[in-house]
């Protein structure tokens, strides 16, 4: 067996976890300590998942680094866990994004340090889990264990109706799991009545050939729970209260990479286990997220609170990746995974900015600021470069995966692009009308007068985000060539003719296309 | 080479953001000045090599780097030069380093960071602008485009303490994105029906393709982007952006709002010419959209006091004339009108802010007057100017704008001939109203030092100004605070040479650009025509006649379609080219007919302006009253804003508010939500515990619940 470099990705930052705890630092007295160390820890792990960057193949559109040892082998459960191009730059992504959340709340984070830079890299090794389990089994337990880091992460260090709000995150994720519980176990025991063998195990599962009714089932179970996570409209109201009573390294990693699972699970399970039921189901699913584009659009637009103006906004982004995801052809899919790492970028440092402004002032309401160019134009530039990565500037890193997701729905269902495309128009709106009113104008509040600029912990949280959103938008090839191999192969399993189910499959054909073009199957598919 | 032309400004760019505190403003001027010059001379070195070559080998081509792929859809970042970005590439680089030069001047009392923040806009800009120009695909240019965008918005609101300057940036922002909406879709409506968004290799495959007679995939997508050239280039219904945006610093009201970046959408149909052509409804929107807004712009100038946005409306209604021109299918004619219009239109803008820079930022012309004496070289400046413009005979604008009504009346657009013949006279008229209010008659403005100020307010030149609701009143002044304030110790005075330097060779273009267009009827041969044709004919083209630096092959990128028709195409209808025959002497009656009736209209304006703004003045007063509501109507934009703000701003945002927030999410929703746990809390006491936040037990609740359903499937 090779060297485990996938387990110690994964279980590095909860090795690091348990480290912590053994630090004596009864009230706090050694906080400085517990945090330089938790720093280091995350460092540690992103270098890790570079490593595993470095490691990867990216012309192979196979799962690389697979480690598989029987766990339960009663009920055919292994650990297993490997890497393909969908999961590898998320698995990357998580590991940039957790260093900056935890100097995020180098000083917004006074009490029980130690407990939270412990659940911030417990969540650490539940997102990583998640992005790498290959078995079901696997991926429900870290899909269930990465709650609990959450919900006291809100809970604990969270703002006034911090508890409301953790309890209603974790009610309403649990509606969804439950389900899919139900259905993967379903899932191993169709495996057992065809074969002999339970199997949670992915691989295998996709193989499974279901009949129609209950490829719809399952895939209802599977797509709530992930449409809760993402989330897709209406299943989105916990989202606002999340994020406005999460300290700000919670709504940095919850918008950054929680909320990815979602769109995660969709590109990884729930698709390509029922295709034919996801095809079905995709004009519907893809009709939630364009409302939901333009419902969180309106909605952002009118929120004082600017932690609940990018909550929103998130509402609106994660529309655009479940579009390109329903679309199932190579630019959607392609462009909604690069708008899963943009949105994390984006958002990320649009929480970090925020969590500044709030640090400063102890309050998130647009009113309270105003002519902060006056007193802060480093901020103002960082913030006007992370604003134009979330409206889709061309150059930078929105745009690309803006545009793909749209061309990919485009090609699939030009209304519901266009329709879609609205969002174009309205993130302008609301990202504009906040930056003009936080940052322009007089400085009319005597409590912003003293306001400091950007110190270097800040530089160096914030930095990192607008290196990449210049980087992604620049040389996006870098990022998409890895995963174009899995995704052509996610994408042609998805169209493959299924003999048995020969008529469910018209639902893939694209709207009419025009006289001048005609596209055979093979190009519909790309 | 190509790629050095926007790397230029760009560098110039990095180094005043980066720097530009540190730096004095000698410097990040100088810096700023030198990126511009050096992109010009550039510019000029490869225009020279496409002259050089034979007229159906002018491309140069370089292709930097692939910027991204996904499956069968590829962007290279493609430059192209070719006789169409050529011109355009000289107007940007030449009128864009006369400003500035300008700028450097106008600007100085600027904060020095400030002044490196403006300098490095204004080089962005241009790197952007470039980019735009010599992209070689839709998204290229799109990324130029947006950028463009972007800098426009930041300098419109460079004053950003002032509301209304960062509103009207918003504003210009916010209407440019959907112009932009529409230019996305239309780029996949382009990919879907071609393969490729090359513009080279479109116009090669639409070649071969018959015209589109009726509402189709084509049509839909040329009109898509001709959506996003409304809002680009200031059309209805989109153009409302661009008077507000003369909030901004007025050299960059010369350079973004009058001279480069509002030419855009032109550029960008002109660009695809044969896409365009192939589609003939969308050509008819075009055309009805130019003239109309054409006159529409026009109508509302006649009334308006603020300086710069007469000059603003009447940007407006040059554009549309363009889009008239290119609705037609005249596009040359359209591209001379373009180009010429960047001469005369700089020119009056910096003539403006010369005005404005001596009047301490005055900008309402009901307080200038007789400023002749006291400046006149932006005086004279001006008024060869606003000759041109008016269509004065032998001037620039004349033989521009002559090209366009001919070509709109012979292929038999009447009405639309008619529009734009009427729009020639408010042109003359309001522009000459600006000369004469601005320049001539009492001096109404109040010399702060000397104390005499004479007629200040005068009633009869006021125009009706009691009745006007003036949602810009507060924009009036807009300079004061930030230190245009040192003329105000003594008279108005002609400003530096480097202010009036630009002013005298923009005038010198004003004079003499047309002469590259002098139509056959009068004898010459249109040079421009025949220089620009191959670029609205791209598929005629043979191949580079210079490798790119990276020796890039010409075929497109991702394309099966090598373009085999490429010499078998046949010019489409409404296409008036080179090709038309120019002996014909029914045609050459025609064009010195409608040449003889625009000047006279032209005069007839200059003539009324004359008598109602210099001989008359109680004349004009008695007109805006006894025509008062028609007065009121253009005084007030046709409330244009008004109706917007009411249709949709208002009705979104409490719509926004108090429908979908309020009521969908909190009440609808999480109601439901919130009821549903109600419901649980009350009917299961277990699960009480759970909303007291007791983490155990929940966890130890999931666990039994996942071995029960676990065990379910098992036992069964």
């Amino acid at each position: 067996m090779t060297f485990p470099l996938l387990s110690l990705t994964v279980f590095a930052p909860l090795l690091g976890a348990l480290l912590l705890l053994a630090i004596p630092n009864k009230d706090g007295e050694r906080n400085g300590l517990v945090r330089v160390i938790a720093l280091g820890i995350s460092l540690v792990v992103f270098a890790l998942t570079v490593a595993v960057w470095a490691a990867f193949d990216g012309t192979s559109a196979d799962f690389q680094m697979v480690e598989r040892v029987p766990w339960i082998p009663a009920f055919g459960i292994d650990y297993h866990l490997g890497i393909d191009g969908i999961s590898l730059w998320l698995v990357v992504l998580a590991g940039f994004l957790t260093p900056l959340a935890l100097l995020s709340s180098w000083h917004g984070v006074e009490k029980k340090v130690k407990e939270f830079s412990f659940f911030l890299l417990a969540l650490e090794a539940g997102m990583i889990g998640v992005f790498l389990s290959l078995d079901l089994f696997l991926f429900y337990i870290f899909w269930d264990a990465m709650l609990i880091p959450m919900y006291f992460l809100i809970g604990i260090w969270g703002y006034d109706q911090r508890v409301y709000a953790a309890v209603k995150f974790i009610l309403y994720t649990m509606a969804g799991s439950v389900l899919m519980l139900i259905a993967i176990i379903g899932l191993a025991v169709i495996h057992a009545q065809a074969t002999g063998q339970y199997s949670f195990n992915l691989l295998q599962l996709y193989q499974l050939t279901l009949d129609p009714r209950t490829q719809l089932w399952f895939f209802l179970a599977f797509a709530l729970a992930f449409a809760i996570k993402v989330p897709l409209f209406p299943f989105h109201t916990w989202l606002p209260d999340a994020h406005v009573q999460a300290p700000t390294a919670g709504s940095v990693i919850l918008a950054g990479v929680l909320l990815k699972m979602g769109t995660y699970g969709l590109i990884r399970f729930a698709f390509p286990l029922f295709p034919d039921a996801a095809l079905q189901a995709a004009p519907y699913i893809g009709t939630l997220a364009v409302i939901g584009i333009v419902y969180g659009a309106l909605v952002a637009m009118v929120q004082p609170d600017m932690k609940k103006l990018v909550a929103y906004s998130s509402v609106s982004h994660m529309g655009v990746i479940v579009l390109g995801i329903c679309a199932a052809n190579v630019q959607g899919m392609q462009g909604a995974i690069y708008q899963m790492l943009n949105h994390g970028i984006s958002t990320g440092g649009l929480f970090l900015i925020v969590g500044m402004l709030s640090d400063r002032r102890h309050t998130r309401q647009i009113a309270e600021f105003g002519g902060l160019k006056h007193v802060m134009p480093k901020m103002v530039a960082a913030f006007l470069l992370i604003t134009l990565s979330s409206i889709g500037m061309p150059g930078l890193n929105g745009f690309i995966g803006e545009f793909l997701s749209l061309m990919g729905g485009y090609r699939w269902r030009p209304d519901l692009a266009a329709v879609a495309a609205t969002g174009v128009i309205l993130s302008a709106v609301y990202m504009l009308w906040m930056f003009q009113r936080v940052n322009y104008g007089p400085l009319t509040n005597p409590k912003n007068k003293g306001l400091h600029d950007l110190e270097p912990r800040e530089w160096a949280a914030l930095g990192p985000t607008l290196v990449l959103a210049i980087v992604m938008g620049v040389v996006p090839n870098f990022f998409l060539a890895p995963m174009a191999p899995s995704v052509d192969r996610l994408v042609q399993r998805l169209h493959a003719q299924r003999p048995a189910l020969a008529e469910a499959v018209p639902v893939t054909t694209p709207k009419p296309v025009p006289a001048s073009v005609s596209l055979t199957p093979e190009q519909a598919a790309r | 080479m190509l790629l050095f032309i926007i790397l230029a400004p760009f560098i110039g760019f990095l180094i005043n953001a980066t720097l530009g505190r540190r730096l004095s403003k000698g410097v990040s001027g100088g810096v700023a000045v030198a990126a511009m010059l050096v992109a010009f001379g550039l510019s000029l070195a490869s225009a020279a090599q496409i002259f050089g070559a034979p007229a159906d080998h002018r491309v140069i081509e370089q292709r930097v780097f692939e910027w991204f792929t996904s499956g069968d859809f590829t962007v290279p970042f493609t430059l192209r030069l070719d006789p169409l970005s050529t011109l355009m590439i000289l107007v940007v680089t030449g009128i864009g380093s006369l400003i500035h030069i300008y700028s450097t001047s106008y600007m100085h009392e600027e904060r020095g960071s400030e002044y490196a923040r403006y300098f490095s806009y204004l080089n962005l800009f241009a790197a952007f602008m470039l980019t735009l120009v010599l992209g070689a695909s839709f998204p290229i240019m799109f990324v130029g485009w947006e950028g463009v965008g972007l800098c426009s918005y930041l300098l419109i609101g460079f004053w950003f303490t002032k509301k209304s300057a960062s509103d009207a940036g918003k504003k210009a922002f916010i209407v440019n994105r959907i112009g932009d909406f529409a230019f996305i879709l239309g780029m996949f409506g382009a990919f879907v029906a071609f393969g490729t968004l090359d513009f080279k290799a479109i116009a090669e495959q639409v070649a071969t393709m018959p015209v589109e007679v009726t509402w189709g995939v084509l049509s839909v997508t040329t009109f898509l982007f001709f959506i996003g050239a409304t809002g680009k280039s200031a059309q209805i219904p989109l153009y409302i952006w661009l008077p507000d945006a003369m909030e901004g610093p007025t050299p960059v009201s010369a350079l973004i709002h009058a001279a480069t970046m509002v030419t855009a959408g032109v550029y960008m149909i002109g660009r695809n010419a044969e896409l365009f052509a192939h589609t003939p409804e969308t050509m008819q929107v075009v055309a009805v959209i130019g003239a109309l807004t054409a006159l529409l712009a026009g109508s509302i100038g006649l009334v308006q006091n603020d300086i710069k946005r007469v000059l603003a409306y009447s940007t407006v209604s040059q554009l549309g004339y363009m889009f008239l021109a290119m609705g037609v299918g005249a596009f040359s004619a359209g591209v001379f009108h373009l180009y010429t219009h960047a001469f005369f239109k700089a020119l009056m803008f910096l003539g403006s802010g010369s005005v404005i820079h001596a009047m301490a930022g005055e900008q309402d012309m009901r307080k200038m007057g007789g400023l002749k004496k006291y400046m006149p070289i932006t005086y004279w400046t001006f008024v060869i100017g606003a000759a041109a413009i008016a269509g004065v005979p032998g001037l620039a604008g004349f033989f521009s704008k002559d090209e366009i009504l001919f070509q709109t009346y012979y292929t038999g657009h009447t009405g639309l001939w008619a529009i734009g013949a009427l729009t020639g006279l408010l042109t003359a008229c309001y522009m000459f109203r600006l000369i004469f209010m601005t320049f001539h008659g009492a001096e109404r403005f109040a010399v702060a030092g000397a104390g005499h100020g004479a007629g200040h307010g005068h009633p009869s030149t006021a125009l009706g100004a009691s009745d006007a609701h003036d949602s810009h009143a507060d924009a009036h002044g807009a300079h004061d605070d930030h230190g245009h304030g040192h003329g105000h110790h003594g008279a108005p005075h002609e400003s530096p040479w480097a202010m009036a330097m630009p002013l005298v060779l923009l005038a010198v273009g004003s004079i003499g650009a047309g002469y590259v267009g002098v139509p056959h009827a009068l004898g010459g041969s249109n040079a421009i025509e025949t220089f620009l044709h191959p670029s609205f004919h791209p598929a005629s083209v043979h191949g580079p006649a210079v490798a790119g630096d990276h020796g890039a092959p010409v075929t497109a990128q991702g394309s099966d379609h090598a373009a085999p028709a490429a010499d078998a195409h046949a010019a489409p209808a409404g296409d008036h080219g080179a090709a038309a025959g120019h002996d014909d002497p029914e045609k050459t009656r025609i064009e010195l007919t409608l040449m003889g009736v625009s000047t006279v209209l032209a005069f007839l304006g200059i003539g009324l302006a004359a008598f109602f703004f210099l001989q008359r003045p109680e004349a004009a007063d008695g007109a805006a009253r006894s025509l008062a509501p028609l007065h009121k109507l253009l005084l007030n934009k046709y409330y244009v804003d008004e109706i917007y703000d009411a249709a949709i701003v208002h009705p979104l945002r409490d719509g926004s508010s108090s429908v979908l927030w309020k009521t969908v999410d909190v009440r609808i929703i999480d109601g439901a939500v919130n009821g549903t746990g109600y419901l649980v809390r009350e009917s299961a006491g277990a699960l009480r515990l759970l909303q007291t936040g007791s983490l155990r037990v929940y966890a130890a609740s999931l666990f039994t619940g996942v071995l029960l359903v676990l065990g379910y499937f098992l036992a069964r």
